[in-house]
């Protein structure tokens, strides 16, 4: 009976004290307290906007050749000329100029396969993970069958059936990919489906559609947002892949698979022609994951203080 | 005399699946209006099962399998699914478990907590907003204003609680389904909760079923109580005479389980071997017997 004797209002008010700022006003300062997300977002815009604006900044044409000038050193080394800042190939053609096109098909194969790969595990994982029965069966079955093919392997196999080109890279990609998505969704679907909210939610009459997607996928963002950012690391590796053995997009079109490629065969001879697309490979890589590590941070509701 | 609010009779449910593992045996309870009504038992007893059964969200994996469920006299077993959907949440509301879960984590509490009065009665704007300030300061939220405006993981377990009360009554229903809603709770938020439901539940007169392990969270709020075991019920009456002498043995040892810090010495004793035995004796020999009344 003792503690009947507490006032009300001290009872009540003591957790509101502790209670966390709104949340517009800490999306800066989490920003600043995600640095990584700066670097590696930033990063990634200026790649994108290299991409973009290529013709506007790559210095020389990358489809233009000059045997008197094959294999130049970078600008820094002896015997470099001015205005080949990067040097160029075994046919005179610009290396940064043709890095920065590579940039467009690999930044374009990220983007478009990763969001089509998401778009369709994510709906295929929360329809397994939500409504269970057959439909969980069949998609579980699906990814188990899916997963059991080596991922690189049957990319190159596709795209040696369905031909090279764009659409085909990115079709391979998300044909393979998607079960990365569906895998996770799926079961972070069926974690979210026991929640007390959703038995709330279908007391209240909420129908079953907006429950899964009102109520349940606004949680699965986070994730979802992350695997995204992965996955488009994952496609620019892919794309490389498919180009290095050159089943990409067409041999006119740079790409930095095929300046790998290139560079592996003149490496005792110009070895910037390889080490500098690979570099560049690898920072963007390396840039896609380092951002979807920040973002989960970020966007994690229960994470965000 | 009327028809009680809640009238449970002859309820069973058992697996959908073989071997279809009987989870509830011929429970009958019933509920008058105004009344707290315990539901008591271990895990397993079958005390969720029927706050599940009564609300229609029985997971998938359970199937009722005989007897009755009447609300003011109709059944919600057998009506038409349209007249139950209406029922739900608007007459019969829920206090969930978990006040960790129950809220979605990305949506504001505010919205949350209005959900019934916009999706039920239409309410909206300043309306909405002030019926939803009402409801918080109803369950002594200090500054609601603001609070409707934050995130559940930016308040307290006991404030989501209180907001969860604050919900199952927005429409004033007439039976509320408290699903252990102060297990998940540290003991000093559990008092200032359980007082809260029993005011509003006096305030508005409505009867509630609460389900808990806890016999000490018993004492303090349930008018009457029904002891479960496996799924039977093993006895049943008024709370005050069934914490002062126990008839069944079973109910005796959890009484004896509770912890009491108002008898020095005692300590918890440990619920027979001999008496849960006996239990497990009697279920295979009633197996879906007309009746598990001892």
């Amino acid at each position: 009976m003792v503690e009947r004797a507490l006032p009300e209002a001290s009872v009540s008010s003591a957790p509101i004290a502790g209670a966390a700022p709104r949340r517009g006003a800490s999306i800066w300062s989490a920003l600043l307290a995600e640095p990584r997300v700066v670097i590696a977002g930033g990063f990634l815009v200026l790649l994108a906007l290299a991409a973009i604006f290529a013709p506007l900044i790559a210095p020389h044409n990358p489809l233009e050749q000059d045997l008197m000038l094959n294999t130049l050193p970078p600008a820094w080394v002896d015997g470099a000329e001015p205005g080949y800042l990067l040097g160029t190939d075994s046919l005179g053609r610009d290396l940064l100029s043709r890095m920065i096109y590579g940039g467009r098909v690999a930044l374009t194969v990220a983007l478009v396969a990763a969001f089509a790969a998401g778009l369709i595990g994510t709906v295929l994982g929360l329809l397994a993970g939500f409504f269970g029965g057959w439909i969980d069966a069949a998609v579980s079955r699906l990814i188990d069958i899916w997963m059991a093919f080596p991922p690189v392997l049957l990319s190159i196999l596709l795209v040696a059936v369905i031909g090279t080109g764009l659409t085909s890279v990115i079709l391979a990609i998300v044909v393979i990919d998607w079960t990365r998505f569906c895998r996770v969704v799926r079961s972070e679907t069926l974690q979210q489906a026991r929640m007390d909210y959703v038995d709330a939610a279908v007391v209240l009459g909420t129908s079953r559609w907006r429950i899964l997607f009102v109520e349940i996928l606004p949680n699965l963002l986070p994730v979802v947002v992350v695997l995204l950012s992965l996955e488009m690391g994952i496609a620019v590796i892919v794309e490389a892949v498919l180009s290095f053995v050159g089943l990409s997009v067409s041999s006119d079109m740079p790409t930095w698979g095929g300046l790998i490629a290139e560079g592996r065969q003149i490496i005792y001879q110009a070895w910037w022609v390889l080490v500098f697309p690979l570099v560049l490979l690898f920072a963007t890589v390396l840039a896609f994951n380092q951002l979807g590590d920040g973002l989960r941070r970020l966007v994690d509701p229960v994470l965000l203080r | 005399m009327s028809a009680p609010l809640l009238e449970i009779s002859g309820l069973s449910a058992r697996l959908r699946r073989p071997p279809h593992s009987p989870l509830l045996r011929s429970v009958s309870l019933t509920v008058a209006a105004g009344e707290v009504h315990g539901l008591v038992g271990e895990s397993g007893a079958g005390k969720s099962t029927i706050g599940k059964a009564i609300l229609d969200i029985l997971p998938d994996a359970i199937e009722l399998c005989g007897g009755t469920i009447r609300f003011a006299g109709e059944d919600l077993t057998t009506m038409p699914a349209a007249r139950l959907r209406k029922l739900l949440g608007t007459e019969i509301a829920l206090i969930p478990q978990d006040p960790m879960t129950a809220l979605n984590p990305s949506r504001q509490v505010g919205s949350q907590l209005t959900d019934g009065l916009r999706l039920r009665r239409g309410l909206k704007g300043a309306a909405l907003k002030q019926k939803a300030i009402e409801l918080l300061r109803d369950v002594q939220i200090a500054d609601p204003e603001r609070v409707l405006a934050l995130y559940p993981h930016e308040i307290s377990g006991g404030m989501r609680q209180r907001i969860l009360i604050a919900a199952a009554f927005s429409l004033d229903p007439k039976l509320i389904i408290a699903d252990e809603p102060t297990t998940a709770l540290d003991v000093t938020v559990q008092k200032e909760v359980l007082r809260m439901i029993r005011n509003m539940q006096k305030i508005h007169g409505t009867g509630v079923v609460f389900v808990t392990h806890d016999l000490g969270v018993v004492a303090q709020v349930c008018d009457r109580l029904t002891v479960l075991y496996g799924g039977m019920v093993v006895e049943q009456g008024e709370t005050a005479a069934i914490l002062a002498s126990p008839s069944h043995g079973y109910t005796r040892a959890l009484i004896d389980a509770t912890p009491r810090h108002d008898r020095a010495g005692t300590g918890m004793q440990p619920i027979p071997a001999g008496i849960v035995a006996d239990l497990k004796a009697q279920l295979s020999r009633y197996g879906f017997g007309p009746s598990g009344h001892v």
